[in-house]
């Protein structure tokens, strides 16, 4: 559904810059968070876009490097906007981490002296563990169930290529981008001649 | 000037390597931030790490954020972070638009799909580089008195119980580890 007419511009971009704002300074817990609010004021209230189209949205988010809460805020100031759009939801989205972390930055030396923060820092260190742990164990487990014998390969060769071996990450991700880009190249391939 | 070419061109390879968000970019940044440019400490990191997950923002643009304002000030901090989403409006907006014109990504879809199982294991990777520190002094398994440290390990296997068997949230889990270490220290300290 394209905007309503009596929507100027201005009031677009207005309306993008305050959302990502607002959901980005009250959002913890990660993009995908975010990128379902974006779809809850963007398709069910405002309904500036509809809902098969902002799926596609959330896939192109997704195939996008960088972090998925800014590419979601890129993609729907993309559509709504076009260029300045993106400025603006760009913009609202970047603006309270880059606020936040400018004020524990320069609280951090204070910070780290203080008894109580230095055991809390200590202690949370073991939890901030745990929870990277358990997020490889959930994503772990969806590549295990799907028994793609690549994929199985693909994990523990970066594993033990990054581990015990450092290769750098990048080659890493060049690397399986690369046979991923090949692989599906290859199956449209065949199937365009069985069909 | 050196030091803000090498922030924007560091975080500038976060941005555009960091696919499947989140957690992903971890590994990145530690390659670049500690590996790379010593910037900061692994333990330094690892609180940047704890920090970014209570404050709202992604952890890329915290990371950069904060690495930016310790290295450069503010100007460092808004060269970081510019870095950092420079390749995602340039990758987004080219995919908008070829999406818009051919509405298919069968191609990048396969492309994720491999990536996937490799973001899996570079987030295992970063996880074991922040928990050996923690159970062992020395970051080398060793169970030496002294070395081996039983009290992470103890709210490690609790915060994994919290998380897994009830399903606690994440943040809460994490404060809850910092609390108990608080408590042991006081009372060390007070008793």
């Amino acid at each position: 559904m394209e905007p309503k007419k009596e929507n100027t511009k201005k009031d677009i971009l207005k309306k993008l810059f305050f959302s990502t704002l607002y959901l980005s300074t009250f959002t913890f817990g990660g993009g995908y968070v975010i990128v379902s609010l974006l779809k809850n004021k963007f398709v069910d209230e405002l309904h500036w876009i509809d809902e098969t189209e902002m799926m596609d949205l959330v896939a192109i988010a997704q195939s996008s490097p960088g972090a998925i809460a800014v590419n979601g805020a890129i993609v729907v100031g993309y559509k709504l906007a076009g260029f300045s759009g993106v400025l603006c939801a760009i913009l609202g989205a970047v603006l309270p981490p880059l606020i936040i972390l400018t004020l524990v930055s320069y609280c951090y030396a204070a910070f780290r002296a203080n008894f109580v923060i230095q055991a809390m820092l200590k202690g949370m260190r073991a939890g901030v563990g745990a929870v990277i742990i358990s997020v490889v164990y959930d994503m772990g487990s969806s590549v295990v169930k799907s028994k793609d014998i690549l994929l199985l390969v693909i994990m523990a060769a970066s594993f033990l290529a990054n581990y015990f071996f450092n290769v750098n990450v990048i080659y890493i991700i060049l690397l399986t981008a690369a046979i991923g880009a090949v692989r599906t190249i290859y199956r449209e391939h065949r199937r365009e001649k069985t069909a | 000037m050196a030091v803000y070419v090498e922030l924007f061109l560091a975080f500038l390879q976060i941005g555009a390597f960091s696919f499947g968000g989140g957690y992903a970019a971890m590994p990145l940044i530690q390659a670049q931030v500690v590996n790379q440019y010593h910037w900061l400490s692994m333990t330094d990191f690892t609180d940047l790490i704890t920090i970014s997950q209570m404050t709202p923002g992604p952890i890329a643009i915290n990371a950069a954020t904060f690495v930016g304002n310790q290295i450069a000030g503010i100007p460092g901090a808004l060269l970081a972070t510019l870095g950092c989403i420079l390749p995602s409006c340039i990758f987004v907006t080219a995919l908008a638009w070829i999406y818009t014109k051919y509405r298919n990504l069968s191609v990048m879809q396969g492309v994720l799909e491999s990536l996937r199982p490799a973001v899996v294991a570079m987030i295992a990777t970063a996880g074991v580089a922040i928990l050996l520190p923690a159970f062992f002094l020395s970051g080398s398994v060793s169970f030496r008195a002294g070395n081996f440290q039983l009290r992470p390990v103890l709210y490690f296997a609790g915060a994994m119980l919290l998380l897994r068997k009830w399903k606690m949230d994440p943040v809460v889990v994490m404060v809850l580890c910092g609390v108990a270490e608080v408590l042991y220290q006081s009372a060390v300290k007070f008793l």
